[in-house]
C-alpha cells in the first residue's frame, strides 16, 4: 500500500507528458488514453524493480514506447522511403529565415511560433514516418539525451543519431510544405540542390 | 557563414553542422564553448542558430496536451484494483 502511494507521488506528475507523446504516437485520443493507462499499470506492476534515483521519466517512456510498439502500432511499416535527398542542412532556415526578418514589426522571439499553428506543428510531427517520429519526439519535444533515447528505444546511439538526422530533415520539409500551402512564402526551387 | 559571396569558413561550417546537437545539449564543454565563441563573433551563423532554437521551443510548446482528468481517475481506479 505504501508502495502504491509512493508510485502515485512519483509517477503521476508525468501523465500529461506521456499523454502528449501517446497522442503523437497513436494520433487518436481514445488510443492515447488506453496506452497511457496500460503504461501506468505496467509501471506499477514493475515498480518493485524500479530503483529510486534512476530516471523515472525515461523508464516510463520506455514502457510507453514498448507498449505502443507491441500493441498499438497498426502494422510494421517499412522504414520509410521518404525522399530527403533534396533537403539540405538549414533547409527551413534557408526558406523561412528571411521571412522572419521581413516581418520586423513582430518580436523575433515569437515569429516562428506565430507562423505555425498548434494543429500544424502537431500534424507535422504526426506525419513523420514512425521510426523518425519516435526519435524526434523524444529528443526535440521531450528533451531526452541521445543516450537516454538509445535506452528507451533499445537501439544503438548511432541509430538514434541517424534517425534524428533524417527525422529532423523530414520535419523541416513538412513544416515548409505547411508554410507553402498557407502561402506564407513563395516556393524557392532555386535553393534545392 | 560570412556572406553570400565568400565561401564558408571552416569554423562556420563546423558551427552550422552542430546546431541541432548543440541545442540538444549533446556537445562536450570544450566544443560547446568553441561554438558559442564563434557565434558571438559571427552573426550570420548566430542567425540560423537562433532560428533553430526557436523551432525547438515552438515544437515543445505546440506539442503539449493536457491529459483529461478522467484519465487520472481511470488509472487510479485500475491501480486500486491491482493485487497488492
Amino acid at each position: 500500500m505504501a508502495d502504491q502511494a509512493r508510485f502515485a507521488e512519483l509517477a503521476m506528475e508525468h501523465m500529461s507528458s506521456l499523454y502528449s507523446a501517446a497522442l503523437r504516437m497513436t494520433r487518436n485520443p481514445a488510443d492515447a488514453e488506453d496506452l497511457v493507462q496500460e503504461t501506468y499499470l505496467k509501471a506499477y506492476r514493475g515498480f518493485g524493480g524500479f530503483e529510486e534515483g534512476t530516471n523515472l521519466k525515461a523508464w516510463l517512456y520506455r514502457i510507453l514506447t514498448n507498449t505502443y510498439i507491441n500493441s498499438y502500432r497498426a502494422k510494421q511499416r517499412r522504414p520509410d522511403e521518404t525522399d530527403l535527398d533534396d533537403v539540405e542542412d538549414l533547409f527551413l532556415y534557408n526558406r523561412l529565415g528571411g521571412l522572419e526578418a521581413a516581418r520586423a514589426s513582430r518580436s523575433a522571439e515569437d515569429e516562428l511560433m506565430d507562423l505555425f499553428s498548434e494543429a500544424e506543428v502537431k500534424a507535422a510531427v504526426e506525419e513523420l514516418p514512425e521510426a523518425y517520429r519516435m526519435a524526434v519526439l523524444l529528443a526535440d519535444v521531450e528533451g531526452f539525451a541521445y543516450k537516454e533515447i538509445a535506452e528507451i528505444l533499445d537501439i544503438p546511439i548511432g541509430t538514434v543519431m541517424s534517425r534524428l538526422h533524417r527525422g529532423r530533415k523530414a520535419l523541416e520539409k513538412l513544416l515548409y510544405e505547411f508554410a507553402l500551402s498557407r502561402r506564407l512564402t513563395e516556393p524557392q526551387p532555386d535553393l534545392a540542390t | 557563414m560570412a556572406d553570400d559571396t565568400t565561401p564558408l569558413q571552416p569554423q562556420c561550417e563546423d558551427a552550422l553542422h552542430e546546431i541541432y546537437h548543440l541545442l540538444s545539449g549533446e556537445l562536450d564543454d570544450g566544443k560547446r564553448a568553441q561554438i558559442a565563441e564563434h557565434l558571438d563573433r559571427c552573426s550570420p551563423c548566430a542567425e540560423p542558430y537562433d532560428f533553430y532554437a526557436e523551432l525547438r521551443r515552438t515544437l515543445q510548446e505546440r506539442c503539449r496536451d493536457t491529459a483529461p482528468p478522467s484519465l487520472l481517475a481511470r488509472i487510479e481506479d485500475a491501480i486500486q484494483h491491482e493485487p497488492h
